[in-house]
């Protein structure tokens, strides 16, 4: 048996380890969707690899120097924030080193000189904007059912969360949606070619920069899943069916849904922080409080 | 076979063609072609891409962009000059503001004949250009002395 405080490290090592390839896996499977989706073959499943494979033996020119330390700063932060996570850590402190990786993929795209890259950088901005109020609120609806901020307890509740936070779920997945680079919200750079802005942040970033920025993204596709593993954690199975039906649902939204205005990004993922959110933790707060204190 | 080969990105410049060849080259795309499952990308900015499909003659106006778009891709990169304009001309060949190819303003490495070139050839040509690529990739490595390209190097 493993002692009680070597657990929690070796959940961290295993998403260091597993969540590039996991994640990989996940873009890979997305990209086959999306191609079967438009009547397309669509490309290998492990297609993601053999282009960070790719991007690796590219020379590496940077506008400037700084680009470098802002990338590996993204990459860092981005590993850490999901490592916390996998390790039980403080919600809160994962937030924080998830929003303060994201701020600098943003310095990133500012140290260059394109104004498609400061457009990119504007846009990833408004972004995070968007989407801070739901994640903070989805960590206080946890708070609130296991009054505790600690994932380690938060997944080992008995609760059945999503029957309690059905409101702050839904308002996640809107936020998931602008996290995974989906349209509608794909607005600061997008999965698909040719698009928004040629590219948005990553367009002064080329070879070895551009594939730190896409195995971030890997790490930060799985550290988002497992959030939703939370609300479902009583049961893994369901937890593991909810996973895929919610990624199958944010391709088909992608598919369908045309890119909105960054006005009705922020207008839409505030609404619904502010309604479904705020309204699904004030029930709460009126059950826990009036009906049975 | 390297990642290389197996993750080809494309940028694509209209250098005054008619828009013939344009309209192939983005046919190349579509359900019926569906160059994604060679994992072939379209992308939208150079600094991501490793081929430049170009087509047309190039004249006065959009020389100095053609060799911007070209430089801005990183080593190494291949070009595939596609229709007969973009070989020698084509039938813009005599007027006054035509350079007469893609070869005379950047150096090109496979020709796709043909007006409008058509899109299995244009695919074609692409896989040609897969096998200079991997010759270019062996010949920078010898150059730069290493496995390894030096980190964060600007050029």
């Amino acid at each position: 048996m493993i002692p009680e405080p070597y657990v929690s490290i070796l959940y961290a090592l295993a998403y260091v380890l597993v969540a590039p390839v996991l994640g990989g896996l996940i873009a890979g499977i997305d990209r086959k969707v999306t191609a079967r989706m438009q009547g397309r073959v669509g490309p290998p499943i492990l297609q993601p690899f053999y282009d960070v494979g790719k991007l690796f033996e590219k020379e590496n020119p940077v506008v400037t120097v700084t680009q470098n330390f802002y990338v590996l700063s993204y990459l860092v932060f981005m590993v850490v924030a999901g490592a916390l996570f996998f390790s039980g850590g403080d919600m809160l402190l994962v937030i924080f080193a998830f929003t303060l990786s994201h701020i600098f993929i943003v310095l990133g795209a500012y140290a260059s000189y394109s104004p498609y890259s400061h457009v990119g950088a504007e846009r990833e901005l408004l972004q995070i904007i968007a989407y801070e109020p739901m994640i903070i609120l989805t960590a206080v609806g946890m708070y609130m059912v296991t009054k505790s901020f600690f994932v380690s307890t938060i997944v080992a509740s008995p609760v059945p969360m999503i029957l309690l936070l059905p409101g702050v779920f839904i308002g996640y997945l809107i936020v998931l949606t602008i996290k995974l680079r989906k349209s509608p919200f794909d607005l600061s750079t997008s999965h698909h070619a040719h698009q928004e802005i040629v590219k948005g942040v990553t367009t002064d970033f080329a070879g070895p920069n551009f594939a730190k920025i896409e195995i971030a993204h890997w790490y930060e596709c799985v550290f988002l899943l497992g959030v939703i593993w939370l609300f479902f954690a009583w049961n893994p199975l369901i937890a593991i069916a909810a996973i895929i039906i919610v990624y199958f649902l944010e391709i088909l939204i992608d598919n369908t849904i045309s890119r909105f205005k960054w006005q009705l990004m922020l207008r839409s993922a505030w609404i619904v922080a502010g309604t479904l959110g705020l309204v699904n933790l004030g029930v709460l707060y009126y059950l826990k409080m009036v009906v049975m204190p | 076979m390297t990642y290389l080969q197996k993750s080809p990105w494309i940028v694509h410049y209209n250098a005054s063609s008619c828009n013939g060849c344009d309209i192939e080259i983005l046919a190349a795309l579509t359900p019926l072609f569906d160059v994604e499952r060679f994992g072939i990308v379209n992308t939208g900015n150079p600094k991501h891409a490793d081929i430049l499909l170009c087509t047309g003659s190039v004249n006065e106006q959009n020389k100095v962009p053609l060799k911007n778009v070209y430089d801005q891709i990183p080593e190494p990169k291949v070009v595939v000059a596609i229709g007969i304009c973009a070989a020698t001309g084509g039938i813009f060949r005599e007027c006054y503001n035509v350079s007469g190819g893609i070869d005379k303003i950047i150096p090109v490495d496979v020709w796709v004949p043909g007006c409008a070139a058509r899109p299995e050839s244009i695919i074609d040509g692409v896989v040609k250009a897969l096998g200079i690529l991997e010759q270019k990739r062996i010949k920078m490595l010898e150059k730069s002395g290493s496995e390894n390209i030096k980190e964060g190097d600007a050029v």
